[in-house]
């Protein structure tokens, strides 16, 4: 009750303060001082504190199943795990605005810490275009989905939390996911800051390759924990599955590793600037734009909290707000840099960076379009459409190959003016690529041509940049590591696709079922309960064609608040296969319906992920730039 | 010259793009597929909901009547909204409305029924969803309306609106 009201009091007041950092900062624009006003710094603390308390009293109401805050009505039960009560703050619509609120305010306030080299005028506008933003959500959050809505008469029982987001993976994949996601926020602002001050410069750019990295760090991982809980959770034996809440979060990552590239090139060259001010504008726009698409129910995804229209129209007007005000900024600031910068013959590093763009924005490209088109089409003709897998992966996989390519040789090339050395180990590393891909492949697939040019070109850059971590004496890690990194991903993803293979049937306990040489032997089941759910827990026994065997022991799950049936997959993983087991109720109770997959270097997925988020991190903590 | 023809061809799009959301915003996320081929209804039996016997799909849509289906269920939170509707609708003398409980808790369900009245004049229970499923249903809710001849002849995904309600009121006429 009283965490109720802290909490509402201290978002007022921390928009409140927004208005009035907003009043201080625009009267140090124009004071004589070098230093900004130490005022705006502690007001900037003092909104984060006023932030983190309310932030705090939204998890204390649901630790305490406060059942007179509606959200922790909506979201929460008593017998949930005090786990779950905890990671419920963020698993629902008001609790996750206030997490996006927590995050905005953070970095500006870590922005105004960490940027005290900078020209003072350039970090006030910074801190101005963020407040815009923060305001914004204040507004968004107690006007349309205020957390703190008082309930009378006080319900005894919360209606629970749904049970497919009472998962580990998920509790922690919001808060690090927005991390990421929001924290693209800081970029949008201080980019929109230097174009008007007309510091688009080599110096800006080292300062905001910072953030970039750090953005991009927790995007990658973040998405990476949502896609571990489809994979887990949902029970459907993907990673990915093109949902428009997954292409949502894949966006702003396009354009945050094309960023990324382009900062490097800004850097170094200072050249390139206008890309890097529309990227940075856009990843935000992006985020705002997912968060618009997925909030307001104008797209049908697990994600999809409420369809309250009011929720989506303040979204929508907010975000074309921005968009108006970014674009307008650009237009009338932005001046191209000097002409000598941009002088770069067709060989160099410079052009196998834009190349890299132009790729990231054609993926980019398929993905919005998949994602938006059927909105347009119902719109405009009431046609109702499913864009599927089947567009992305014929759009996107043949791309691929020249990426890889370009990948490949893009980080040889020298800045300005090069030429390819090394031609005959590329040329060996090559050959061997395809002849090895030749034998892998050629008894595996139906379509050999395709992909053994698709494979090759996979391993092509596996191989360069695992000669150069080894081989050559260590001069760019960072990247190597996280090229790498990439390589072992498209690697594991084509085997992955290509190897999987798959059984569904229907079997009952006692019965054997056996398929090639492998064998499913349903041995028993038992039951088990919880205070959040009760289990029916199955034990099978699979012989593979190799003769091993393993137990597997799926699960379904009947939770009693709200009343859900969920299948947990059970699954071994090894360094070679994933062995995936997930069964179902079938109709008469006696038989049950499983999917047995195998699914081949599953685990080299996460471990690539991670190798390339390690080399954002690596490129992020190292002492000096590297020649 | 070339900057301001881009800056208003930037705005041209950014304010279709704008219309677009706007509108999507305002459509239902409700759907009525087109229904190819007279498909007649599943034979099965089910559960009543008050006295747990099994009952015939034969008996259940027994009467030379249009009928309703309605798939619902006390978690969904859809079906809350919809309900004031169907209770609208069973108001009308030319139509019975059947119930079909999806997975449900029978606890909950009837607390629910309790709370927000009963428009149906026969609820059955689909425990495990595979009679739903039978019926070519994707998820709660849903509504079927079936004609006289036990041939479903139109469905709707997603909770009904005041529009599918005037529909249906012009079908079953």
């Amino acid at each position: 009750m009283l965490a109720n009201q802290i909490g509402y009091y201290s978002l007022i007041l921390g928009l409140l303060l927004s208005v009035l950092l907003c009043g201080v900062s625009i009267k140090d624009l124009n004071s004589s001082n070098k230093q900004i006003n130490q005022n705006v710094l502690s007001l900037s603390f003092l909104q984060l504190v006023f932030v983190i308390v309310s932030f705090l009293s939204l998890i204390l109401s649901f630790i305490n199943s406060d059942f007179s805050n509606e959200t922790v009505f909506n979201n929460s039960h008593t017998t949930k795990p005090l786990f779950y009560k905890i990671s419920g703050t963020w698993g629902n619509h008001e609790g996750s605005l206030l997490l996006w609120l927590l995050v905005l305010t953070l970095f500006i306030f870590l922005f105004l810490i960490k940027s005290r080299e900078q020209p003072k005028k350039y970090r006030i506008l910074t801190l101005l275009f963020q407040q815009i933003i923060i305001i914004g959500f204040f507004l968004f959050v107690l006007m349309t989905s205020n957390p703190f809505n008082y309930l009378f008469p006080i319900p005894t029982e919360g209606l629970g939390l749904n049970p497919i987001l009472q998962d580990p993976a998920l509790a922690i994949h919001p808060p690090i996911l927005y991390l990421g996601y929001v924290g693209t926020s800081i970029i949008f602002s201080s980019s929109l800051a230097a174009v008007t001050q007309n510091y688009v410069s080599k110096k800006w750019g080292k300062h905001i390759k910072k953030w970039v990295l750090v953005s991009w760090i927790f995007l990658t991982i973040g998405i990476m924990l949502g896609s571990i809980w489809a994979y887990y959770e949902l029970g459907w034996g993907g990673f990915w599955f093109w949902d428009p809440v997954e292409n949502v979060s894949l966006m702003p990552w396009l354009i945050l590793t094309a960023l990324l590239h382009c900062i490097i090139v800004l850097e170094r060259r200072a050249a390139l600037t206008s890309w890097v001010v529309i990227l940075s504008i856009t990843t935000f726009t992006l985020s705002m734009c997912g968060t618009f698409l997925v909030r307001s129910g104008i797209l049908n995804s697990v994600h999809t909290f409420a369809n309250d229209p009011a929720r989506g129209i303040f979204i929508l007007i907010f975000l074309f707000i921005l968009i108006v005000l970014s674009l307008g900024i650009f237009f009338l600031f932005h001046k191209e840099s000097n002409k000598n910068s941009s002088n770069f013959l067709w060989l160099s590093r410079e052009t196998s960076i834009l190349i890299n763009n132009w790729f990231m924005m054609y993926f980019l490209s398929v993905v919005l379009i998949g994602t938006v088109y059927p909105i347009f089409l119902d719109v405009i003709s009431s046609e109702k459409i499913s864009v599927g897998p089947p567009f992305y992966h014929k759009l996107i996989v043949p791309f691929l190959i020249p990426f890889l390519f370009f990948m490949s040789l893009g980080p040889r090339l020298k800045w300005i003016k090069s030429k390819i050395e090394n031609k005959n180990s590329l040329i060996i590393t090559f050959i061997i690529s395809i002849m090895l891909t030749f034998f892998i492949v050629q008894n595996l697939t139906n379509d050999l041509l395709f992909y053994t040019i698709l494979v090759s070109s996979a391993f092509f850059l596996f191989f360069t940049t695992l000669k150069e971590l080894f081989i050559k004496k260590i001069n760019n890690i960072s990247q190597t590591v996280a090229h790498f990194g990439f390589s072992l991903l498209i690697l594991s993803i084509l085997f992955n696709s290509i190897l999987s293979s798959e059984i569904i049937t229907n079997i009952k306990i006692g019965e054997k079922y056996t398929y090639n040489k492998s064998e499913i032997f349903f041995k028993n089941i038992k039951e088990r309960k919880e205070s959040n759910f009760n289990s029916i827990i199955a034990y099978f026994e699979i012989k593979d064609e190799n003769g091993k065997t393993v137990e597997l022991k799926p699960e379904i799950r009947i939770y009693n608040q709200p009343v859900i049936i969920t299948s947990e997959a059970d699954i071994k993983t090894t360094l070679l296969e994933d062995k995936f087991l997930v069964m179902n109720l079938v109709k008469g109770k006696e038989y049950f319906n499983i999917r047995y997959q195998v699914k081949p270097f599953m685990i080299w997925i996460w471990i690539s992920v991670l190798l390339l988020s390690l080399g954002g991190l690596m490129s992020l903590f190292k002492k000096k730039y590297e020649k | 010259m070339k900057n301001k023809f881009s800056l208003f061809f930037v705005i041209i799009f950014l304010s279709f793009c704008f219309v677009v959301f706007y509108k999507g915003l305002n459509n239902s996320n409700t759907y009525a597929p087109t229904i190819k081929g007279k498909k007649k209804i599943p034979i099965f039996e089910a559960k009543d909901f008050n006295s747990s016997v099994y009952l015939n799909s034969k008996k259940i849509f027994e009467e030379d009547n249009f009928y309703i289906l309605n798939i619902w269920a006390s978690w969904c939170v859809p079906c809350r909204t919809e309900h004031p509707l169907l209770m609208r609708l069973s108001k009308n003398q030319s139509v019975k409305l059947i119930g079909l409980n999806y997975r449900d808790n029978l606890n909950n369900a009837k607390k629910f029924i309790n709370e927000l009245g009963n428009p149906y004049s026969q609820i059955i229970i689909d425990d495990n969803g595979t009679l739903s499923v039978e019926f070519g249903a994707y998820g709660v809710p849903e509504t079927f309306i079936i004609d006289k001849n036990k041939i479903i002849i139109r469905k709707f995904i997603g909770p009904i609106n005041n529009e599918i309600v005037e529909e249906i009121k012009l079908i079953i006429k």
